[in-house]
């Protein structure tokens, strides 16, 4: 009895003390305050010498556009090697900024999930539709805006839902959104339906059950809406666009946790921006004739 | 009994230690264990546990009906009956070869894309993930019934006929209550399988508890939400499993009481 007693003790005493211990420091990331700190010979690259930017696989239009290759293979894939596309242009657009040649870029495909979490990255910088939050900031560094997003919802032509002109209409509907993104959020905060939001791993997952029937409304970005109603979908058509939560959604770039080229990328989309070549980029390959109506 | 208590002490106490003491504790312990999170995450993920309840529960019964057409259909003798054990062959092959999460995404994504029919029934992913599994595991229990009626020794049989029963009768009166009694811990195995693979519902849309963690641990970016459906999991399995064993002591009892026959 007693020798069961101390055992707790013991026990209890070590589990006090790991849950009393106090956090550990973290090391500040010696910064270089080189005003040439972004000049292409002073970046810290994954690979000396070129630019290594990551996307997911597959790369969907209209943010990478043209024929397949490397390892983008497959139907409604393309292969960012082509520079066409809007985030593909808007990638080659840095990378020139950054002093980068096109021979000198190189791509590495990395799911979009694994690109914001904490740890070290096989990239310099990462686009993929990554929508700025907070938490994400957390894990890795998210560059400035490059696009201002809206959500929109999709659905097939002639259903019950293709008739809302209101949120307020959207209520009594099913949705569904791709798990963990942005477009989820927005639709539980925004839309706020009657039925639980259905969720699926992938946007083929959801576009299935939309074209099935079992979800009346798939809630996603807009140049993704506009590619699943008019590529995708041959019955298909956007509801709307949602308006935009308490702070507006934006596409950021991602890297590293404490990269020193993070600044060098806002510089590079500050530039790119003030000169409009961003504005150009997006009006080019987001084009889009249809306005679909912004829902209130 | 104290050399038991001191080494389960000193293994725990090591454990703890390394542990504690490992470089990475303190993030791991923001990540994986945050008490706040925790709490906030329990509720809604408990509600949605009830779908898996509900699928497991209602799973269960077809499948146990369901194997034991399957295992006895395979057990039919004589060469007439070979196309019968042959689609049963074919059909355990099959559904035990396949990835359980393939099957899922066949029937509740692909049945409701062939367009039969307009009714909610027949568009819902619950539905038709309840198939699934029906099927999978049938294919599992079917085996493991199998194995029991093959155990009961063929006297059995054998005396029952000639006490005049027909084959069904012997089947149903003398060998399948002696089969099932003997594979029970087996068949719970592939039912706290089931309870797992309750959660493969969520590629499909419906929103069911490992789901719900996995919503909120990409919006806190924390995994303690997992922590919480573990638990719930767990809570069901514990039960069940020492229910189970009581159930086979009992048999054990009246097996010995009654002689050992």
């Amino acid at each position: 009895m007693r020798m069961r007693a101390f055992a707790m003790a013991v026990v209890a005493a070590l589990a006090a003390a790991a849950c009393g211990s106090s956090g550990g420091s973290t090391a500040s990331p010696a910064g270089t305050t080189a005003a040439n700190a972004c000049a292409k010979s002073n970046l810290t690259l994954v690979t000396p010498g070129q630019l290594t930017i990551g996307t997911d696989n597959p790369a969907f239009d209209p943010f990478f556009q043209g024929p397949t290759g490397h390892e983008w293979t497959g139907q409604f894939n393309h292969d960012p090697y082509n520079d066409q596309g809007f985030e593909d242009a808007t990638a080659y657009a840095v990378a020139q900024q950054l002093g980068f040649t096109k021979d000198q870029v190189q791509w590495v495909a990395v799911p979009f999930n694994n690109s914001y979490k904490p740890g070290p990255k096989n990239f310099d910088f990462y686009l993929a539709q990554v929508s700025y939050t907070p938490q994400r900031a957390e894990g890795a560094d998210l560059s400035d805006s490059y696009y201002d997003e809206q959500e929109a919802v999709v659905a097939l032509q002639g259903t019950d839902i293709s008739k809302a002109t209101s949120v307020a209409a959207l209520k009594p509907f099913t949705y569904g959104a791709q798990i963990g993104t942005t477009s989820y959020d927005v639709t539980k905060s925004v839309i706020n339906p009657d039925s639980s939001v259905q969720t699926f791993n992938t946007l083929n997952a959801a576009l299935q059950a939309l074209k099935n029937g079992q979800i009346d409304g798939l809630v996603v970005d807009y140049p993704t809406a506009y590619y699943m109603a008019n590529v995708q979908l041959s019955n298909g058509t956007i509801v709307g666009v949602l308006p935009a939560p308490a702070g507006k959604e934006h596409f950021s770039m991602v890297l590293e946790k404490g990269s020193p080229m993070t600044a060098c990328v806002n510089g590079a989309l500050a530039a790119l921006r003030a000169d409009g070549t961003l504005a150009q980029i997006q009006d080019r390959w987001l084009n889009q004739a249809a306005n679909a109506p912004a829902l209130h | 009994m104290a050399t038991a208590l001191a080494s389960t002490v000193v293994v725990l106490t090591v454990l703890v230690v390394i542990a504690v003491t490992s470089p990475g504790w303190d993030e791991f312990r923001a990540k994986f264990l945050d008490g706040d999170l925790f709490w906030t995450s329990l509720p809604e993920i408990a509600r949605a546990f009830r779908l898996n309840v509900k699928i497991f529960s209602i799973s269960e019964v077809l499948i146990l009906i369901l194997a034991l057409g399957i295992a006895v259909l395979r057990s039919l003798p004589g060469p007439v009956f070979f196309p019968i054990r042959l689609l049963a062959i074919i059909y355990t092959d099959v559904f035990r070869g396949i990835p359980t999460i393939l099957v899922v995404y066949m029937l509740a994504l692909g049945i409701p894309a062939l367009l039969l029919s307009d009714a909610n029934w027949y568009r819902s992913a619950v539905v038709w993930s309840i198939v699934a599994l029906t099927l999978v595991y049938s294919a599992y229990v079917a085996e493991v019934y199998r194995a029991g009626i093959q155990s009961v020794h063929p006297s059995q049989e054998a005396a029952a006929r000639s006490l005049g029963l027909s084959r069904w009768q012997a089947l149903r009166f003398v060998v399948l209550p002696q089969a099932v009694r003997r594979v029970i811990p087996p068949l719970l195995n592939d039912f706290i399988g089931l309870q797992k693979d309750t959660a493969l519902v969520a590629i499909a849309g419906p929103v069911e508890a490992f789901r719900q963690a996995q919503i909120a641990e990409s919006a806190n970016f924390n995994f303690t939400p997992y922590l919480c459906a573990s638990l719930l999991f767990l809570l069901l399995t514990i039960p069940l499993a020492r229910f189970t064993d009581w159930l086979i002591e009992r048999d054990r009892r009246r097996f010995l009481a009654s002689g050992g026959s």
